[in-house]
């Protein structure tokens, strides 16, 4: 950089900073002010407008103490775990299957991603229709003959979220997809050159070369994956509306429901805490991995 | 996928092998391409069926007499609420917002972008993890706080209207919605942005700075006009989340005449009494589905390419 004469640090590069301003505003204001003052009243019993009255832990005790909210965790943690290993899984196989040199690959691609491109709201609609028990799949199959079919998770409170998890995966998958080859298309052409000389039976080659060395897209893909399985909310909200009775919960509907109809903002600001210490536990990690330490900007 | 020559272990069988191969590999794509149609299928066969056909036959078949009806139905005549004039209206809401709030986030992203990777002053990086944070956090942390925000810009609206004749729209549900949606935006078309010129070269504009060309001028005759892929990508995104999305419309939205289209839709398929009309249902969801889909089927391709190219770093 050319030494100049500048009359002080401040202005140089002002443009730049005053370009930046809108930007620093909103992280500062609204983000970082913002989950502050939830984490804040979080600790009052705010009713219906927020208000100043400190009660400690309280908030956390109740929450805790509620069956709802515990079932809405069981919930996340089912639907986070089958998430996760049958995203990963499924996009990896469709994405190992696209890169396999096939006709059609953009049509096939075009078919796996459009889910995507779906509202949450469409997505738990019409899966909604096709878990109906006298319409949808269950009643197709047993028009076929098979009259004690059942399938209907989502009038079944021990396997509703099955049935939520189902319709998620055929939405996200698609992404996955789109990522894991990436990562398999940057892999050399070298490497599988090298392996089938060296005779390595295909499934042992992806097994143990391709994976490891796609390490950066899968970690990208986890955090991805994880982020969107906290926040949960329309698909619920479309598919059962968290019933049959409470059985389909989730901590973002409880959050909601309590912030904006049961009047009880304390509740909701202490749930909502909850859900950011949930993601933060996997984002602070993966963001100092990813920028901290030897990228500097 | 073809070696020229293959070693004498796999010479035996060679050819009936790779012909398996493809057979399974073919089979398998076409059993997951079924899967993920059947659903887009059935919304769309049932769609144009009468609830005849609906109640008495097979989800799986084709309408014996398809009809437009529950199409025009869905468009003009179903009830949200207490409003029984169909979705049109929402879905014209629906357009006022995303529009605004897609090409402002985009923008402005792009700006961010070019000061965070090219313009180096001391806490760029915090204000990137700040705007790393911003896309990653669940919403309703700042469902409430955003809520008072938008109340004071509404009051201060009517002071304006009051004092100048013009609120400039604010307080207006549609503003407001547009004002969420480009902040939290601006978080993911920040980190799109920013990892694409990141990869930019800085030659190009320590050239231009010593031509004498400003902050703007750079980022308008050089930095832009090379952006079209990150661009495409950014829209496409943007669109797509923002016409999708429920949290933020039911919560600052949500009742009555703004309405954007997917809170429409949850109510008048979740929130109907008597008999639930499963094709007006279908042809409702269908018709809030078509924008995403057709930009999706459109301009797909360049989401892919451009996400391939590096906007999501692995």
């Amino acid at each position: 950089m050319s030494k100049s004469e500048r009359p002080s640090r401040l202005f140089r590069n002002l443009n730049a900073k005053v370009a930046s301003i809108p930007m620093i505003l909103t992280a500062l204001v609204v983000f970082v002010g913002g989950t502050a003052w939830t984490v804040l009243y979080s600790f009052t019993n705010s009713k219906l407008l927020p208000r100043l009255n400190f009660v400690g832990l309280d908030q956390y005790y109740r929450l805790w103490a509620t069956p709802r909210w515990l079932i809405s965790i069981e919930n996340l943690l089912i639907y986070g775990v089958i998430s996760l290993v049958f995203s990963l899984v499924i996009g990896f196989i469709l994405a190992a299957l696209l890169d396999q040199k096939i006709r059609f690959e953009d049509t096939f691609r075009t078919i796996f991603l459009y889910p995507f491109a779906l509202s949450f709201i469409v997505t738990g609609l019409v899966w909604q229709w096709l878990l109906n028990p006298d319409f949808g799949i269950q009643g197709v199959i047993r028009n076929l003959g098979w009259t004690s079919f059942a399938f209907d998770p989502l009038y079944n409170s021990s396997i509703v979220i099955y049935g939520i998890s189902i319709a998620a995966l055929w939405q996200g998958t698609g992404l996955i997809m789109c990522l894991m080859l990436a990562g398999l298309r940057g892999i050399d052409e070298d490497i599988w050159k090298a392996a089938r000389v060296d005779g390595i039976p295909m499934w042992k080659t992806y097994l143990f070369i391709i994976i490891p060395m796609m390490r950066p897209v899968f970690i990208t893909t986890l955090v991805i994956i994880a982020s969107g399985i906290v926040k949960v909310y329309d698909l619920v909200v479309a598919q059962t509306s968290g019933g049959p009775g409470i059985a389909s919960e989730v901590p973002a509907k409880y959050v909601y429901d309590y912030m904006f109809f049961a009047q009880n903002l304390g509740q909701g600001f202490a749930a909502s805490t909850m859900m950011l210490l949930s993601v933060m536990i996997v984002i602070v990690p993966w963001a100092y991995l990813e920028f901290g330490g030897r990228k500097r900007v | 996928m073809s070696a020229v020559a293959t070693p004498a272990r796999q010479a035996s069988g060679g050819i009936n092998t790779k012909l398996v191969n493809r057979i399974v590999i073919y089979g398998l794509l076409a059993l997951f391409a079924l899967f993920y149609l059947m659903p887009l299928f059935v919304m769309l066969v049932t769609s144009f069926k009468t609830m005849d056909e609906i109640q008495n036959g097979n989800m799986l078949a084709l309408p014996k007499a398809p009809t437009f009806d529950p199409w025009l139905k869905a468009w003009g005549e179903t009830c949200v609420g207490l409003t029984c004039a169909g979705i049109k209206g929402y879905f014209w809401n629906s357009i006022k917002m995303v529009v605004p709030a897609v090409l402002i986030s985009t923008m402005l992203g792009a700006l961010n972008g070019y000061v965070l990777t090219k313009w180096r002053f001391r806490g760029a990086t915090l204000v990137f993890g700040l705007m790393l944070f911003a896309c990653f956090i669940p919403f309703q942390s700042v469902l409430l706080p955003m809520a008072t925000i938008l109340g004071s810009v509404g009051r201060f609206g009517v002071t304006l209207q009051n004092s100048v004749g013009t609120s400039f729209g604010l307080g207006n549900s549609t503003v407001n919605l547009v004002f969420v949606h480009v902040v939290y935006g601006i978080g993911f078309t920040t980190l799109f942005f920013r990892n694409y010129y990141e990869a930019f070269p800085t030659e190009l504009i320590k050239a231009a700075q010593v031509d004498g060309a400003s902050f703007f001028q750079i980022f308008r005759r050089i930095m832009l006009p090379n952006s079209m892929p990150i661009f495409v990508v950014t829209v496409i995104y943007q669109f797509t989340n923002i016409w999708n999305d429920f949290l933020f419309a039911s919560a600052y939205a949500g009742t009555g005449d703004a309405m954007p289209m997917t809170v429409a839709l949850n109510n008048v398929v979740n929130t109907s009494t008597g008999v639930v009309e499963y094709n007006v249902n279908m042809a409702a969801a269908m018709i809030a589905a078509l924008p995403t889909l057709i930009v999706y089927v459109v301009a797909g391709r360049y989401f892919v390419r451009g996400l391939m190219a590096g906007a999501v770093k692995g």
